[in-house]
């Protein structure tokens, strides 16, 4: 499956932290790739959505919904905002 | 930029269909009557809801096709297998309600205070946010001189064909056409490349910017052909919408 970008996931990601992300920082918990979120590669799957970072492909975000809420996995990150 | 769009909340409203217009065999632009829409930038996004008679819920993001100011629309084209996109394209008629949220997107927006000059290169469907920049920049008044390369199957394949004949004052309008040509065909004739850029990119050095837009494979072989050929990556903005459509 082919990646998209952060744009994608703007709605998602407002729902989660309550603002507009696209633009926010971020860096990689792996390799320290600094990119804005807009950037980042993203995998939109049945079960969920993945972000990995474009440099190294560690994974750096997970989003799963199940009903009503939101499980939110930031482990691979080492700063965003 | 970051913090231009902030707003308290991000939520689903019910929006009517005011008007259906066929841009080639695949593709409509729908015009959608919003009751409370805050406005939006060039280039961002709304978030439309599908929700069937078992409460299955199928969510997409689409581009804005309009300027700020203009009645919203956004432009679709239908996947074959697709859960949402044959529905809006095939389906859905005017006076229809369709749920939908935003505007959303702080990064692939563009403002007349941006400044440019513009290089707008769109793959396939990947035209729809660079039309709301055009447009935003025609209705503003901007001089910023831009140049769009568009790069589709065919020549029936090309969207907003007719606004796109008849450019604003200092904006280039280039097409290739990948897979066949009419006869009389002026324009370009191939993948778009570095090879290709370097004939119709601004120089590095004239300081542009670039938005890209379109199927991955073509965002990724034109920012990093952009990229090697001196613009800063920070002046080469993307956006990436998978395999599907074509260029």
């Amino acid at each position: 499956m082919e990646a998209v970008d952060g744009n994608a996931i703007g709605g998602l990601l407002w729902e989660v932290f309550g603002t507009e992300m696209t633009d926010a920082g971020s860096v990689c918990g792996s390799c320290g790739a600094a990119r804005q979120v807009a950037e980042l590669a993203v995998y939109l799957r049945a079960l969920g959505t993945v972000v990995r970072c474009p440099s190294c492909d560690s994974v750096l975000m997970v989003f799963v919904k199940i009903r009503d809420r939101t499980c939110v996995d930031l482990l691979g990150l080492a700063t965003l905002g | 930029m970051a913090g231009t769009a902030l707003r308290g909340r991000l939520t689903w409203q019910v929006a009517q269909v005011s008007a259906v217009t066929v841009e080639t065999a695949s593709v409509r632009t729908l015009t959608l009557d919003v009751p409370d829409w805050p406005g939006h930038q060039a280039g961002q996004h709304l978030d439309i809801r599908l929700t069937d008679e078992d409460g299955y819920v199928a969510e997409r993001s689409y581009s804005i096709a309009s300027a700020p100011g203009e009645p919203v629309t956004i432009t679709v084209e239908r996947l074959d297998d697709g859960e949402v996109s044959p529905y809006l394209t095939d389906e859905l008629r005017t006076g229809d309600d369709l749920e939908l949220r935003g505007p959303i997107g702080g990064y692939f927006v563009w403002e007349p205070e941006d400044g440019g000059p513009l290089l707008l290169l769109a793959g396939g469907s990947g035209i729809v946010p660079l039309r709301s920049i055009l447009r935003h920049r025609e209705r503003t008044g901007s001089t910023v001189p831009v140049r769009l390369l568009y790069s589709s199957r065919t020549l029936d394949d090309v969207i907003y064909r007719a606004e796109l004949d008849r450019p604003a004052s200092g904006v280039e309008v280039i097409h290739t056409l990948t897979r066949s040509q009419p006869p009389d065909w002026s324009g370009y004739a191939r993948r778009a490349d570095a090879a290709l850029l370097a004939e119709v990119a601004w120089p590095a050095a004239a300081m542009p910017l670039a938005y890209v837009c379109g199927p991955t494979s073509f965002v990724e072989a034109v920012s990093q052909a952009l990229v090697q050929s001196g613009y800063p990556p920070e002046r080469v903005k993307t956006e990436r919408f998978g395999a599907t459509g074509g260029t």
